[in-house]
């Protein structure tokens, strides 16, 4: 473990997390490296994430942030590090000389059963109806019976405030309607960790509060979170720690009163007055 | 030009006028039918894992698509017998008789119509959106899952314009299956010619007669199309049969498609 990897382990504790310390971290990346060809997009990025935390990762684009997400379910595979997902190395198995091996595709597609993934662009599916995109995945991995998942479905839709828009299709719904569903959906896999890769970004800003609401209220009930976001009102209302990247790094990390009132850093500094203002 | 004898073949067709337009829609139906499934399988071991398989199926269309329906219609039905590897029997399927040369004929066009819709196809599930695969392996879907699930019904959307012209071409088709015997419209017209001489009034009547078959699946397509645009759904705008019948309309109705939920 290289040493930036321990220091940002050891903020992530003095952070005043106070859960024990012996719980598995549900999110725990340890010198990851990306290279997409000869771009160094994650550069050393160190980060754990305890049960519970809502994290909101920001900085500019391209700063990295949704590649971070996107490793945390091996949408995207790692260069170089290690990334542990509920105490387990997702989308890899280690070899005893400490090599990495792809793990196989039943096996990833059993990790990421516990993990949400909600886009930036919905990726709804657009022949099927709303309740349909959300118990489609319970009927065809969990083997759920049909009625018992949609029932289930109806529900999660109810709970996004969507219970009228069960047997729509997406492309009869508004940008905010959908990344509700897309919620709903990835929640339907009763997931122990739900990534947010801009989910408001491609949305109209009259159409931005309720997504963050239904945000708000997952947080509120105890989801562990990760949230790559532009929201700062929503970085600091609901998260727990916020992250800072920029070129690849994790720039500074810490509560969203001292990160964003106070921050340390000059490239923090920079980010936030632009975004701010 | 003998307009009487034209009209008689019009109004009151000899049976084998009738026996051969029979031939000529069943073996392309059946024909269409398995060249899709064929075709399907072929782009999915094209796009796949095994490295067997893709150069399989490239190889197989390359070959297909490179050669004419004619010479492969020859070497299938008369060049394996000749070798003496297998004659082609009729077959004897549930009170039905297949005579052997219509075995050949509908293997042939299947085979060969399976190339082109391998490649239509492919480009289908490419047009599909890559976040929607990614959104159904994030949900824990396996590949073939979301292929199954998520991506293939999107891409059959868009494969059943071309389709339906794969088809108005396989109608016409068939007609060169008459060099290895089989008694289809086009040959049942050759034979009346021989016996009357009469060269041009009959093979326009043979004309007229595939003319109201491709019209005929022009207005069923139609209405297909129109079903899927009434269930809420079409991966492309339908094609007016204006268009479809005179032809027009451009890259309007070429393979676009109107991407995922964006």
């Amino acid at each position: 473990m290289s040493e930036a990897g321990v220091a940002t382990e050891l903020d992530a504790v003095s952070n005043g997390i106070t859960h024990s310390a012996e719980a598995t971290p549900v999110v725990r990346a340890v010198a990851v490296h990306k290279w997409f060809g000869r771009l160094h997009v994650l550069d050393d990025v160190s980060l754990t994430v305890a049960q519970g935390e809502v994290v909101v990762v920001i900085g500019p684009s391209g700063s990295g942030k949704t590649t971070l997400l996107r490793c945390m379910n091996h949408l995207e595979r790692i260069s170089d590090g290690r990334m542990w997902i509920n105490g387990h190395l997702i989308g890899y198995r280690e070899a005893a000389d400490g090599r990495l091996l792809d793990e196989s595709e039943a096996e990833i597609a059993r990790q990421r059963e516990a993990i949400g993934f909600v886009f930036q662009h919905f990726n709804l599916f657009p022949h099927l109806r709303a309740i349909e995109n959300v118990a489609l995945a319970p009927i065809k991995v969990r083997k759920l019976e049909r009625d018992q998942a949609r029932a289930q479905a109806r529900q999660l839709l109810c709970r996004v405030g969507l219970e009228d828009k069960c047997e729509v299709y997406p492309r009869q719904l508004s940008g905010g309607q959908r990344q509700r569903v897309a919620i709903a959906r990835a929640l339907a896999m009763k997931p122990s960790l739900m990534l947010f890769d801009e989910p408001t970004s491609a949305l109209d800003p009259e159409m931005v509060g309720e997504v963050l609401e239904v945000m708000r209220e997952l947080a509120s009930e105890g989801m562990t979170m990760v949230v790559a976001s532009h929201e700062m009102g929503f970085a600091r209302s609901v998260a727990d720690r916020v992250v800072m990247m920029a070129e690849g790094r994790i720039v500074e990390s810490g509560p969203p009163g001292e990160l964003l009132d106070r921050p340390r850093e000059q490239r923090t500094q920079a980010f936030l007055s632009k975004v701010l203002h | 030009m003998d307009w009487s004898m034209f009209w008689h073949l019009l109004v009151n067709p000899p049976s084998s006028f009738v026996s051969g337009a029979v031939k000529t829609i069943y073996v392309a139906v059946i024909s269409q039918a398995l060249g899709v499934g064929f075709g399907l399988l072929l782009a999915l071991w094209r796009r796949g894992r095994r490295l067997a398989l893709r150069v399989f199926a490239s190889g197989y269309i390359w070959i297909v698509r490179g050669t004419p329906v004619l010479v492969q219609a020859v070497l299938i039905y008369d060049g394996i017998s000749a070798l003496g590897l297998y004659s082609f029997p009729d077959l004897h399927l549930l009170g039905v008789s297949i005579p052997g040369v219509v075995q050949a004929g509908i293997i042939t066009l299947s085979l060969n119509e399976g190339a082109y819709m391998a490649e239509i196809i492919r480009a289908a599930i490419d047009s599909v959106d890559a976040g929607q695969t990614e959104a159904a392996e994030a949900l824990g879907m396996r590949g073939r899952q979301a292929m199954r699930h998520v991506v293939l019904p999107q891409a059959m959307r868009v494969v059943i314009p071309p389709l339906g012209n794969e088809f108005n071409n396989m109608l016409k088709v068939t007609s060169l299956l008459s060099v290895i015997g089989l008694q289809e419209l086009f040959l049942a017209g050759q034979d009346y010619n021989s016996a009357t001489l009469q060269t041009f009034t009959i093979f326009l009547a043979v004309a007229v007669y595939y003319i109201a078959m491709t019209t005929v699946w022009s207005f069923i397509q139609s209405a297909i199309e129109r079903r899927l645009e009434a269930k809420g759904y079409a991966a492309v705008e339908r094609m007016p049969l204006k268009v479809r019948l005179f032809g027009g309309g451009g890259d309007r109705f070429s393979m676009g498609y109107e991407r995922g939920a964006r």
